[in-house]
Formats: structure tokens, sequence, C-alpha cells
């Protein structure tokens, strides 16, 4: 368990005011010049030592991500926030937003100050307007205070951080969609290579971090690698936000160290299952994108990125979403499926055609039950999709159902029950 | 992530015949084209289509579409393309109060699907309608990512978190008779703390 001092988002609940004041008292904003006399590349450094991953749902090295910028400073760079939060389950960079956005901002300058971006646009989802309207807030005081803007505390180190607003479209999500989305198009994924590091926004090197991964970094560099490293387990260092929520008692978000074990969580935190432990049916690790996991499983597995994947699913963006035994699982993944369809950008065939597919062979074997032939046939769509595509919404919309049919095949040849109330 | 017919362009005999921005949204839209580079004008066309909807009652007429395209010098196509992909632009008219519930599976396992059939008993339309007297406009969106204060249901530009079938009907009767109304949680909570817990004390 995390002990209190080791927590990061302090104000995760926003029991204070989120705003400068406050936030100064909290420790952010602290040596900022000093940070700015750094070499950007020690600063990279410290970031790769402390083990930091991605926290958008992929876990890639931040630092490696950092490293893969260009030296030299011919160029424009950017650096971009993604904040347009909106996987299934997951609700971490909301709060981070509106009660620790002064953590985001630092974490901006000092991420841009690394990789040499001079312009940074945070992309936050359009519905989080109020949200936005408290990092505007934040953002207007850090340039009122000379921590953004031109020269920063006596450095020579200029820094201009945007808001950009998205407008409802899940897939802007991946990476190179939202540069695409940024420039003013649909927000279609771009095939890699050209990574966005060599070819980003506007043709130039481009980082694009999560709020979170970004919002971690200023207090790595002033606690250290080692401090950081030291939390989680092995190759998964350092704390998470986790988003607890579905059939439990009391849905919350939480700080915890990675590796904390995930019945832990929901019986510490989210006052266990409703209904007891033994009711639990199955749960969803790490947001609705990863094959679920059923109770078995549950007992005793760890919540980090190597843990997971050995227990055939994934940490993703650590959104639990927790599955009892009052509910008809078919249907949870069947409104997955809906979800997907409706999210699917279009541009690549087995992706836009299979997930419909993959919904309406749910749906009536939701209303109907299945033989085993149907279920061995949405086997095969799954697989049609699952790396064919540009992106990895197809493989996201696949993997919920391969995770179903690999736990719950013998529930799904049975006749269906209608046991649809929601506790 | 609207899934409903407000995305249909709305018939001419309702489309307005102009649009221009007021004097506010000017000073803003001449504000926003300054964060993009001077050659990437199109980064623009968002931010725009936004204001332009705020400005017309939450939905973007053909006009509007049309002058944002002359405003930027770019084809109207791709104004067009920009407001029918993505979900938040609204081309046919919306309630004054426009209710969106989510009802993705974090909402759904909360019982978000009461709450929709609930919203379309309460005010007699049915998901992708509009109220005879313009008041209310009911929408079943995708996840709004606010999960843990499932379920939810935005109206305008607020959510209102922790929702049981008590509290919305009291909420849309609160609108409905214009009373202020506490945005965010209607259970109690402040943020997305565990709602009772002796750990909750100890941070």
């Amino acid at each position: 368990m995390i002990k209190k001092d080791n927590i990061i988002f302090k104000n995760l609940y926003g029991r204070n005011d989120p705003f400068l004041k406050s936030a100064i008292q909290r420790g952010d904003w602290k040596d900022t010049k000093k940070i700015l006399k750094k070499n950007p590349q020690d600063i990279i450094n410290i970031i790769k030592e402390s083990g930091l991953r991605g926290r958008g749902g992929a876990g890639f090295s931040t630092g490696m991500k950092w490293d893969f910028m260009p030296k030299s400073k011919d160029k424009q760079h950017y650096l971009v926030i993604n904040a347009d939060e909106g996987e299934p389950g997951t609700c971490k960079d909301r709060d981070i937003i509106r009660n620790e956005p002064h953590k985001l901002i630092e974490g901006c300058l000092i991420a841009g100050y690394a990789i040499g971006a001079t312009k940074c646009y945070i992309y936050i989802r359009g519905e989080f307007l109020n949200e936005a309207s408290i990092l505007q807030k934040a953002i207007d005081e850090a340039y009122n205070s000379n921590l953004l803007g031109k020269k920063i505390k006596g450095s020579n180190f200029d820094f201009d951080l945007y808001l950009h607003y998205g407008s409802g479209a899940y897939v802007c999500g991946e990476e190179t969609a939202l540069i695409e989305s940024l420039e003013g198009k649909k927000g279609q994924p771009r095939l890699k290579p050209p990574f966005p590091a060599s070819v980003g926004l506007y043709g130039m090197p481009t980082t694009v971090n999560n709020v979170e991964t970004i919002a971690v970094v200023p207090t790595i560099i002033r606690r250290g690698h080692e401090w950081f490293s030291k939390l989680g387990r092995k190759n998964n260092t350092g704390s998470k936000i986790f988003c607890i929520s579905g059939n439990v008692n009391t849905p919350c978000n939480v700080e915890e160290e990675l590796g904390i074990p995930l019945k832990y969580l929901i019986q510490k935190y989210a006052g266990d299952v409703v209904g007891g432990w033994d009711n639990l049916q199955a749960v969803i690790p790490g947001g609705s994108s990863v094959p679920l996991l059923p109770k078995n499983l549950c007992e005793d597995v760890l919540m980090d990125f190597d843990s997971l994947k050995d227990a055939g699913s994934a940490l993703g963006t650590a959104g639990i979403i927790v599955v009892n035994k009052n509910t008809n699982i078919t249907k949870v993944i069947l409104r997955l499926s809906e979800f997907y369809k409706h999210e699917s950008c279009g541009q690549c065939t087995p992706c836009r055609e299979g997930t419909g597919w993959l919904m309406r062979m749910m749906d009536r074997i939701y209303k109907n039950g299945a033989t085993a032939e149907e279920l061995d046939l949405l086997q095969e769509v799954t697989k049609q999709i699952e790396g064919h595509t540009i992106c990895a919404l197809g493989d996201a919309a696949a993997w919920p159902i391969q995770g179903l049919l690999k736990h719950f095949r013998n529930d799904l040849l049975k006749k269906p029950k209608k046991v649809d109330k929601v506790a | 992530m609207s899934q409903t017919s407000f995305k249909k362009i709305a018939e001419d005999k309702i489309q307005p015949k102009d649009f221009a921005f007021d004097r506010d949204n000017m000073l803003l839209a001449k504000k926003i084209l300054k964060i993009y580079p001077k050659n990437f004008k199109e980064s623009s066309i968002m931010p725009l289509l936004s204001i332009a909807q705020n400005q017309n009652n939450g939905w973007l007429p053909k006009k509007a579409i049309e002058y944002i395209s002359d405003f930027l010098e770019i084809p109207e196509i791709k104004v067009l393309e920009i407001a029918t992909f993505y979900s938040m632009y609204n081309l046919s008219p919306v309630g004054k109060f426009h209710i969106e519930v989510c009802t993705t599976s974090p909402c759904m396992l909360r019982g978000s699907d009461e709450i929709l059939s609930f919203c379309e008993k309460k005010l007699a339309i049915q998901v992708g309608d509009i109220s005879k007297d313009k008041m209310f406009s009911l929408s079943r969106v995708e996840c709004l990512g606010a999960c843990v204060n499932a379920p939810i249901v935005k109206i305008n530009e607020n959510y209102y978190e922790d929702l049981d079938l008590n509290s919305t009907d009291k909420l849309i009767n609160n609108i409905s008779s214009n009373k202020k109304i506490k945005i965010g949680s209607q259970s109690g909570r402040k943020g997305s703390e565990p709602r009772k817990s002796s750990y909750d004390k100890k941070r």
C-alpha cells in the first residue's frame, strides 16, 4: 500500500482549490529555475531511469519516447498532451485537470524543455468544458507568474501552452488521429512510420503524451528517479491512478503503487463487490479495450503492466470495470461492441465493417444464445479484425469479445437467462 | 458522442437565412486563429464550429458552415466534413436543455438504461427527439469519461453524476422550473473519492 508521503496527486479529490497559491503549497513549481538550468538530456535520462511507462494505455517508456526526438533545433518541435480521455472505465485525467492542473502545466514545461519543444497543445475532450475552464485559468496564472511565456524564470527558454478542444471522437485518443484532428481534419490515424517524433504535428517532430504521464514528471524530477523506481515493481515502477467503476459499493479513483493486488484495490477502496466478493463474475481491468478476467483470476492478480499481460489481459488505462453475478456479462460486452462500432473512424475496412459484424452477432447471441459454430465464427471475425487495421481500435473491439469467448464459452452455449437487472 | 438524429442536416424550412459571428465571438475567433501557425488555418475549424454552435442555441445551420468556410478561406466541404465526423456538432435544432445520457458499459452497470427510459417517459420524447415546446431534447451518448461517478447525464455543458431515478426526476423538475442546481455529484460526494470509508479520513 502506498505511503501517504509518496502520493503524487495530493489534491486528487478536490478538497483544496486547484489554483496556483494552493498548488505551490502542495509543492508544485518548486525549483523551476533550477530545473530549467539542467541539461535537457539529463532530464530525459532521469525519466528513463525512473522507469516511467506511459499512462495512456500502451505503457511505452516515456524517457525513450522523448529520446526519439531529434536533437537538432532547426525545426519547430511540438509537445502535444492527450487529454481526450474517453476509454470506458477511465476518468483519471479529468481529476488531474480539474484538481491538479498545475502539475500538468509544470509537467508540460519540463517535458517541453527536455525535448526542445517551445509550443505545446493540450488536446482536451470537448465534453470537459468545466474542467477545461479550470485548466485555462491555471494556464493564465502560470503566464502571469512567468512560469509560461517568454524567458521563463530568467532562463533562455520560451514556452507557449494552448488548449485545443476536441469534439467527441474516441479515436482521437490515438496519437496520430489526435494530430490529424489538431490539424483540422477528421480524426483518422496515420500509418506509422514515420512516427510523430520525426513527422508529427504540422509535419514537425512531435511527442504526444498522456495527461497522467506528464503530470507525474515534475515530482519525479524533484524527488529523483530512485524514489520513483522504488515504488511499484520491477519494470512496473511508480504509482498510478486506478479508476474503479461498475458493480462495487463505493466506486472511486485512487492513487496506488503499481503491482497492488486487484482484490485489495476493490475491497479496500471500492467497498467490495456489490453482494460481496463471492458475487464477483468478472473484471475488465484496464479500460474497455482489454480482455476481461473471470473471478478465479481476480483472486491474486497484481495490477501492473506485466502481471496483467501474463494473466491474458492488460493494464491499459487502469480503468477497472467490475461486473457481478447479477449482471448479464454478454450484455456488458455487447454494449462495448456497440461503442466500438460507433467510434470506428471508417478508414480501414476490417474495423469499419467488422465492428458492425461483431455488434450484430453479439446482439443475436445475447438475445437467442449461440451454437458452437456461431461462437467459432465470432472468434474468426475477431481474428480477421485484430492486427489488420492501422490503429489499435480494431484490436480494442476484438479483445473484449475474445476474452468473453475464452472464459465464458460454456455460459454462452446455454440458453440465455433473463438476468438483466442491474444491481 | 451522440448516436442520434441531431447529426442530420436540418430541413431547409428551419435553416436560418443568415449567420455571422456576433461581436464577442468575432474577437474570440480572431484570438483562436492566433494560436495556430498562419499557414495551418484548418486547425481553427473545430474551435470555430464550437463557437458558432454555442451562438446558435446548440446547433449548426448550413449558413454557419458556409460562414466559417468563408472566414477561413477553406472549401466548404472541409468544414462540413468536420461537422459531420465529430459527434458533438449538432446539425439540427436541439432543445434549450439538451440532455445526453451516457449508456456505455460502466454507466449501464449502474442503471443508465433505466435512467434513459425514465427520461423518455418523463419528457414524453424518444431518444433523438426534441420536445414540442423546444425545451428538451434527448440523446443517448457514448462514454462521457466520469465512470466512477456513474450514471452520468450531461445537460448542455454540465455533468450531473451519481444519479438514480429519484435524483434524475428532481434534476429535470428543477431545470424545468429554472431552479439553481448543483453541478456534479447528486449524491453528496465532492469528486471521485470513495463515498464512505475510514481510509478517506487518512488522506
